[in-house]
C-alpha cells in the first residue's frame, strides 16, 4: 500500500473512534484528529488537538484511538496532542452537524465569532426536535463544556446547544 | 531564578486556584443551572493550569511533574494573585470575584496569543475562547444581582467593595513582568488595563453599581506573600499527596 492509501485507510478506521461525551460524532466529525504521519520505522502518529482545555474526554480519546489502530493490525501508534491551532467548531464537518442534530443536540453556528462574544445577542439557534427558532438560553454552561442548556418555547422541550468556538 | 518558570507558575496558580475555589461549590450552587455552571468554568481552569504546569516542569527541567508542582509547593511558593484565593462568600461574592478576576485574563489572553513562546501562545490561542464565556456569564450575573433586588443589589456593592482591593495587583508590573515584555514572552499590563477599566466600568453601570473610589491595592501574590486563605485551599488540595506521598489513584 502506498503511503497515501495507507494514510487513507488509517482515517477510515479512525471513523470508528468516537467523542465519549458525544458517540454518534467520530474523531473525524468533531475536527479533532489534524493530521496523520508515518514515519520511517512503521510508527503511526495521530495529531489530535483537544476540543476544551479541560476536556476530560482526550485522554479517553487518545487510549481508544490507539485500541482501534492495534486491533486493526497498527500496534506501533503515537498519539500527540497539540494546542495551536486551538480548534473550532467551525472544523466540524456537516455530516457531523446533521448526526448532531438527529440525536437531539443543536449544532453549532458556523463562523464562531470571538470578537463578537461579549455582550451580543445570542444566536438564533433551532430547536432540534421541532425545528422552530422560537428558542431561548436556560444556561451558558451545559451537561458538559461544550454545550449550552437551551428550550424550546414552542414545543416546550429542553436541549442542548453545541456551542460556538 | 528561572524566568520562564516563574512567569508560567503565575498564570498556571492564578488558574489552579481559582478552579479548586469554584470546584468547591460543585453540588453547592444556587441553582442547578449555575452549579453547573461554576463547576465548568472550574473545568476550564484546572485544564489550562494542567497544561501550563506541564510545561513549567519541562522548563524547569528537574525531572518534576504537573502533579508535583500542584502538589507539592508550599504557600510561598504559589504566585497567584490575592484576588483568585477569596473565599466564595455568597453567591455575589463569587461572582465579582470571577468578574474582576475575568475582566484581566480575558484582554490578557487575547495579548498572549501572541507570545514568541509556542506553548504559552497555544494555551492563550485555546483558551481566549473559553473566557469570552466566562467573562460572559459573569458580567451578566453581575448585572442580573446588581439591578435586582434590593437584598442582591446590597450584596453585590459589598461583594464589589470588599474586593475592590485585590483587583489592581494584577496591573502593578514587576521585574519578572518587565523581562517578559522585553523577552517578547509575556504581556504589557498597561495596556490590558484599559481594557479591564471599559469592562468594569460598563458593567458596573449597567448593573447600577458604584466603582470605589479607593486607590490602594493589595499586592504580594505575585511574590508568594498571600493572605491567610492559600494555606487553608492548599491545606485541603495537597492532603493526600502529603499524608501519603506518591500515591496514585
Amino acid at each position: 500500500m502506498s503511503n497515501e492509501a495507507l494514510k487513507k485507510h488509517i482515517l477510515t478506521i479512525l471513523e470508528n473512534v468516537s467523542d465519549p461525551e458525544m458517540p454518534v460524532l467520530s474523531v473525524l466529525d468533531l475536527g479533532i484528529v489534524r493530521d496523520v504521519y508515518l514515519q520511517d520505522d512503521g510508527l503511526i502518529e495521530v495529531i489530535i488537538t483537544p476540543t476544551y482545555s479541560g476536556c476530560p474526554a482526550m485522554s479517553v480519546i487518545a487510549t481508544n484511538i490507539k485500541f482501534e489502530l492495534l486491533a486493526h493490525g497498527f500496534p506501533k501508534v503515537k498519539v500527540t496532542e497539540i494546542l495551536s491551532p486551538a480548534w473550532t467548531t467551525d472544523w466540524m464537518t456537516e455530516s457531523g452537524k446533521q448526526k448532531l442534530k438527529d440525536y437531539g443536540i443543536a449544532p453549532p453556528q458556523t463562523q464562531a465569532r470571538l470578537d463578537k462574544l461579549l455582550f451580543q445577542d445570542h444566536p438564533l439557534v433551532f430547536c432540534p426536535q421541532c425545528g422552530s427558532n422560537n428558542t431561548e438560553l436556560l444556561s451558558e454552561f451545559g451537561s458538559t463544556a461544550c454545550k449550552s442548556l437551551m428550550r424550546c418555547k414552542d414545543c416546550l422541550e429542553p436541549f442542548d446547544y453545541f456551542k460556538c468556538h | 531564578m528561572n524566568n520562564l518558570f516563574e512567569y508560567t507558575l503565575r498564570i498556571a496558580d492564578n488558574a489552579l486556584i481559582l478552579g479548586h475555589r469554584l470546584s468547591e461549590l460543585c453540588g453547592h450552587g444556587p441553582v442547578l443551572e449555575q452549579d453547573i455552571a461554576v463547576t465548568n468554568i472550574a473545568l476550564d481552569l484546572v485544564g489550562q493550569a494542567r497544561t501550563l504546569y506541564q510545561y513549567a516542569a519541562e522548563v524547569q527541567n528537574q525531572g518534576k511533574t504537573e502533579d508535583d508542582i500542584a502538589y507539592l509547593r508550599d504557600v510561598y511558593d504559589f504566585k497567584n494573585l490575592l484576588l483568585v484565593e477569596q473565599p466564595n462568600g455568597d453567591f455575589a461574592h463569587t461572582i465579582v470575584r470571577q468578574f474582576f478576576f475575568s475582566a484581566f485574563q480575558y484582554p490578557y489572553f487575547q495579548k498572549m496569543a501572541y507570545s514568541n513562546d509556542d506553548i504559552l501562545r497555544g494555551v492563550a490561542e485555546k483558551a481566549v475562547k473559553e473566557l469570552a464565556y466566562h467573562l460572559r456569564w459573569s458580567s451578566e450575573w453581575l448585572i442580573r444581582l446588581g439591578d435586582g433586588t434590593a437584598e442582591s443589589h446590597q450584596r453585590a456593592q459589598k461583594a464589589v467593595d470588599n474586593l475592590w482591593t485585590y483587583a489592581g495587583e494584577a496591573f502593578i508590573a514587576d521585574e519578572l513582568d518587565n523581562w517578559a515584555i522585553t523577552e517578547g514572552v509575556g504581556v504589557a499590563l498597561e495596556n490590558i488595563k484599559t481594557s479591564f477599566d471599559k469592562t468594569v466600568n460598563d458593567v458596573l453601570a449597567e448593573a447600577t453599581l458604584s466603582k470605589p473610589s479607593d486607590l490602594y491595592m493589595q499586592k504580594g501574590g505575585k511574590k508568594g506573600q498571600h493572605t491567610e486563605y492559600l494555606g487553608y485551599i492548599l491545606a485541603e488540595m495537597q492532603f493526600m499527596q502529603r499524608a501519603y506521598p506518591n500515591m496514585a489513584w
